[in-house]
């Protein structure tokens, strides 16, 4: 009886515990008051007043009386969700085969999960420019053989075609953890009653795998309306975030039109993030049995391999295109207007290590700070929402998985005007121009990610190993720190690791908040090194460098993660 | 994992103290890349050991309005960037301060007619710049182009497809480019001419750099630009040249003292150091690619290098600062309604224009031609006249406020009025050449 224990659990908790929830739900309102909801509350704000402070709606007004602002704004939504179907028509089938069929490339698939995720999109932007772009090799090759060549790095569709291989994992990972998920049972009883092939997939599979797919797809859409690196690489000028942006910089702080654009982007991310909640609501997808009875996997034939093969290595193909171009223009001397480069260097790297160390320390501080941050923000909502009966303490949860639909752009800007002229305590320095802003946007931006971690981790935790260390008289914070954290250890990492790598490749705020070349982190430098006219060598050096120093993190942590689990098991089953 | 914690506190701790307690630390704001800006850091640094130079890479319109942003006492102390017209609006916010020792004697007072320095004294040429065609020679090659010498060429129906510009809003020099065809050419004139050459256009790129780097790599094969991000190009081994058409304008690029700087002694000696003999020798770095303005008696250039007062006094265009200064927020604005938003729409009647123009000449036929000049005048004709752009109401508009709704509606209303124009005629002038080459057959 779980369910019961768990509440008299949390029962004794409650009448045990002293101000420390209080204090602790305190604390972190307090944080997400002031890094999250002023920040981005001022930025609203600014949208709706005229000169004199007044309420108006003009400037809204204003916005959708500009052909190029309501362009702008379709513009944003069509590559969003020509970038979420796109994802699909990639992730989809990838899920299905791995977890479907005994099948032996069940390794690539899950490395094609992180490395996208792993470069930042506007890197991927540049490195395809010259794969796919107008004199890219894919065409200059086509136009020597056949005289054809294929504009798919042009404007929107470029967009849309960097924006899918670049979030596609999204889904890709969420849907496999969703199908890993179905009864196996719900598969048979389809076959018996005599569902196959596509129709068990189109009415039984997919449809059990939904919260999955949502959640992925509700992310892809929400990430691509907001990214701004990939269309300015591109030159791409007529989408929202590009629009929020220049105006912003070349207008002024003070053009309301950028805020609106800011309010507009805000409303969307929050929409998509509703309607997948939406579409989920009041359905059950829980399955009774764990465990037991995975979907059933079955052997591909000979035919269908060649397929499946054949779809995965096109996939590799496209999808590994942008680290394999930036590889070899890490490496050129000269690369113009040709297949391959004319000559190979390794001058570029002596550039990145010589003058551009600073900036790895500099993501390796703030990321983990940041990630850091986020896991005991996270440990500690996980436990106020499931282990106490603090009245408003679900807010908690809402508050800070609405960051998940604010863009970085809107919350850098939030804090540049939210804490304009405020001075560092103890100095003259603004707070604006020290590198703890910067650190707190990618905090604040990546919380939602470890908050789900945590809660699931703790979820994972009966409670009945807590009431066996406090009856043993531990005190409430001894078993937190001695028996929950560790129990929990598997998915801090997780979560940790999920901020850490979001983090490092965050442009869009860093590129607003950075206020001297000593703080950029690399995917600043990298932004910075790749407008550079003596050659893009060094961008693309340290792009080298961030996939691995970020691969690296992950692989280590993910095999860290994997031990620990299995010894917590052990430690749990002893 | 929690010692770990506490030993990355301690770490940021200290990181946070060392930040804070720089001093004797100049900022420089600029708009220049990465190469030039770290070799003059590197130069000084090493000739300075106790000061330190930061870098704040923005580009001019960013850092403009950055400064302005900041309150006095926390601005960066050097502003240095190559258009004229940021320190002119900075200076007419007073945030700029004169540092009249820090000018090298030996420079000369003008560039051709251009004076080096500031006549008020607020900001001083540090460098020159000329503005210029680049292209990449292997693209012209496979394509079967021959290079271009003046703008004039730009419009020749064979280079459809194949010119890139950045904005002039986002872009600094872009806009000094257009400012010195409008000013050479006359104000109707001019925009005809830009707007024909912007009709061949493959794309309006968002900072100046995407040009060059467009060129270097083939992506474009010529592109509109400031000179030494082509000579760096060029002298980094990229297959690309750039050559001054006679509608050139050389202009210094400048460096100024801002206003309620922190460190304004030590940012005069790193303002003097880049005027003085190893610091305008970098220049010549084949990575940065300048032109000093200190005459080349007094320095090395490598050979073949070119020589800014040969080049200035060519050159056609007298540039008119002020005149520039005047009309900036209108030119950039109408730039960007008319081309930047609107490129797809140019193009296609730019492209429906050259079809008829060579289906007219292979089969001459009265109406046709008739239609084709309708066409062309649709097309090419700037939306803002002459006299308008010389009225001062005008211009006062688009200096007001955009935080008043009712201005910000007035010039969103003029935008969008330019924006509308501008598609539909455009696409009027693409059924005109349409229906022009149907009468040729």
């Amino acid at each position: 009886m779980p369910a019961i224990t768990l509440q008299s659990g949390t029962r004794r908790a409650l009448a045990h515990a002293g101000p420390g929830p209080w204090i602790a739900f305190g604390l972190i309102l307090a944080f997400l008051l002031c890094l999250l909801v002023l920040p981005v509350g001022t930025v609203i704000y600014t949208a709706f007043v005229t000169e004199g402070g007044a309420l108006t709606l003009g400037h809204f007004g204003n916005f959708f009386g500009q052909l190029v602002f309501r362009e702008s704004f379709f513009n944003s939504l069509w590559v969003a969700l020509a970038s979420t179907f796109f994802a699909s028509v990639i992730a989809v089938p990838l899920a299905y085969l791995t977890v479907r069929f005994e099948f032996r490339g069940a390794l690539l698939i899950q490395t094609l999960g992180v490395l996208p995720l792993v470069m930042p999109p506007f890197v991927g932007a540049v490195a395809l420019q010259l794969i796919f772009g107008r004199s890219g090799s894919v065409n200059l090759l086509l136009g020597d053989w056949f005289d054809i060549t294929i504009p798919i790095m042009d404007g929107l569709v470029g967009v849309t075609f960097v924006e899918s291989i670049h979030y596609f994992p999204f889904i890709l990972l969420n849907l496999v953890a969703a199908m890993c998920n179905i009864d196996g049972a719900m598969e048979e009883s389809a076959l018996n009653l005599g569902a196959r092939g596509w129709r068990l997939f189109r009415r039984v599979i997919f449809p059990l795998a939904m919260p999955g797919y949502l959640a992925g797809a509700a992310l892809v859409f929400v990430k691509v309306f907001d990214d701004l690196g990939t269309p300015l690489v591109m030159g791409v000028t007529n989408m929202l975030a590009p629009q929020a942006y220049l105006r912003i910089t070349s207008v002024g702080v003070d053009d309301p039109l950028g805020y609106v654009i800011s309010v507009i982007m805000v409303g969307f991310s929050i929409l998509a993030l509703w309607l997948a909640a939406r579409v989920m609501k009041g359905r059950d997808y829980a399955t009774l049995q764990k465990g037991g009875g995975a979907l059933h996997k079955r052997r591909l034939s000979a035919w269908e391999a060649v397929l499946a093969y054949g779809w995965i290595l096109l996939v590799l193909l496209v999808v590994l295109a942008p680290h394999a171009g930036i590889l070899l223009m890490s490496f050129a001397q000269v690369w113009s207007y040709s297949v391959l480069p004319d000559a190979y260097t390794l001058a570029h790297y002596a550039t990145v290590f010589g003058d551009a160390g600073h900036m790895m320390g500099n993501t390796l501080l703030y990321c983990l700070l940041a990630a850091g941050l986020d896991v005991v923000l996270g440990t500690a909502i996980a436990y106020l929402i499931l282990r106490t009966r603090l009245p408003v303490r679900q807010w908690l949860d809402w508050l800070a998985s609405a960051a998940l639909a604010i863009p970085g752009l809107v919350l850098a800007i939030g804090y540049l005007r939210l804490f304009k002229g405020v001075t560092l305590p103890g100095s003259d320095r603004l707070l604006v121009q020290t590198w703890v802003l910067i650190m707190l946007a990618y905090a604040v931006r990546r919380l939602p990610y470890a908050l789900r971690s945590c809660m699931a981790a703790l979820q994972q935790v009966h409670v009945s190993l807590e009431e066996a260390a406090q009856s043993l008289g531990a005190s409430r914070l001894s078993t937190l720190r001695r028996v929950v954290v560790p129990l929990m250890a598997g998915g801090i990492l997780a979560g940790f690791v999920t901020s850490f790598i979001t983090a490092a490749v965050e442009l869009s705020a860093t590129l607003v908040l950075v206020s001297t070349e000593s703080q950029a982190p690399m995917s600043l430098g990298i932004y910075l090194y790749m407008q550079s006219i003596a050659g893009r060598g060094p961008g693309a050096a340290l792009g080298v460098l961030a996939v691995l120093v970020v691969g690296l993190g992950t692989y280590f942590s993910h095999r860290f993660v994997e031990r620990s689990r299995a010894t917590v098991q052990s430690t749990v089953k002893a | 994992m929690q010692r770990s914690i506490r030993v990355v506190a301690l770490a940021a701790g200290l990181w946070a103290v060392t930040q804070t307690a720089a001093a004797g630390t100049v900022t420089v704001i600029t708009s220049f890349p990465k190469e030039l800006t770290t070799a003059y850091q590197k130069a000084f640094e090493a000739a300075h050991p106790g000061i330190k130079i930061e870098i704040l890479n923005k580009n001019t319109t960013a850092a403009v309005a950055y400064i302005r942003e900041l309150p006095e006492g926390q601005r960066p102390d050097v502003m240095w960037a190559s258009a004229p017209d940021a320190f002119e609006v900075l200076a007419s916010y007073k945030l700029l301060q004169s540092a009249p020792e820090v000018v090298n004697k030996s420079a000369p007072a003008k560039i051709g007619n251009y004076p080096l320095n500031d006549p008020k004294g607020m900001y001083y040429g540090q460098a020159l710049a000329g503005y210029g065609i680049e292209w990449n020679t292997r693209y012209l090659k496979a394509h079967k182009l021959t290079p271009p010498k003046e703008w004039s060429d730009l419009v020749r129906p064979e280079y459809f497809g194949h010119i890139a510009i950045s904005s002039p809003s986002r872009s600094g020099t872009t806009q000094l480019t257009v400012e010195t065809i409008l000013q050479g050419e006359g104000w109707d004139k001019g925009w005809t001419q830009l707007l024909q050459i912007m009709g061949n256009a493959a794309a309006v790129t968002d900072r100046s750099f995407a040009v060059p780097d467009g060129v270097n790599n083939g992506q474009y094969g010529i592109g509109i630009v400031i000179d030494f991000l082509a000579l760096a190009g060029k002298y980094s081994g990229y297959p690309v040249d750039f050559t001054y058409p006679s509608m050139t304008a050389v202009v210094p690029a400048n460096i100024a003292l801002v206003a309620g700087a922190r460190n304004a002694g030590e940012a005069k000696q790193f303002m003097a150091f880049t005027m003085s003999v190893p610091g305008q020798q970098l220049l010549f770095d084949p990575k940065i690619g300048r032109l000093p303005m200190l005459p080349y008696s007094m320095l090395k250039p490598p050979a073949g290098y070119p020589v800014p007062q040969d080049i200035a006094k060519r050159a056609k265009v007298q540039f008119n600062s002020e005149l520039s200064g005047q009309r900036y927020p209108v030119v950039i604005s109408l730039f960007d309604q008319m081309v930047t938003f609107r490129l797809k729409e140019l193009q296609a009647a730019t492209k429906a224009i050259h079809e008829a123009t060579a289906a007219l000449k292979a089969r001459p036929n009265a109406r046709g031609n008739e239609l084709l000049a309708q066409a062309r005048s649709l097309a090419y004709t700037s939306l803002v006249g002459a006299d308008n752009v010389k009225n001062p109401e005008f211009l006062e508009l688009f200096r007001k406020s955009r935080r008043d709704v009712a201005v910000s509606k007035q010039l969103t209303g003029m935008e969008q009025l330019w924006s509308e124009k501008a598609r539909a005629n455009y696409e009027r002038a693409r059924q005109l050449a349409d229906e022009a080459r149907g009468l040729a057959k």
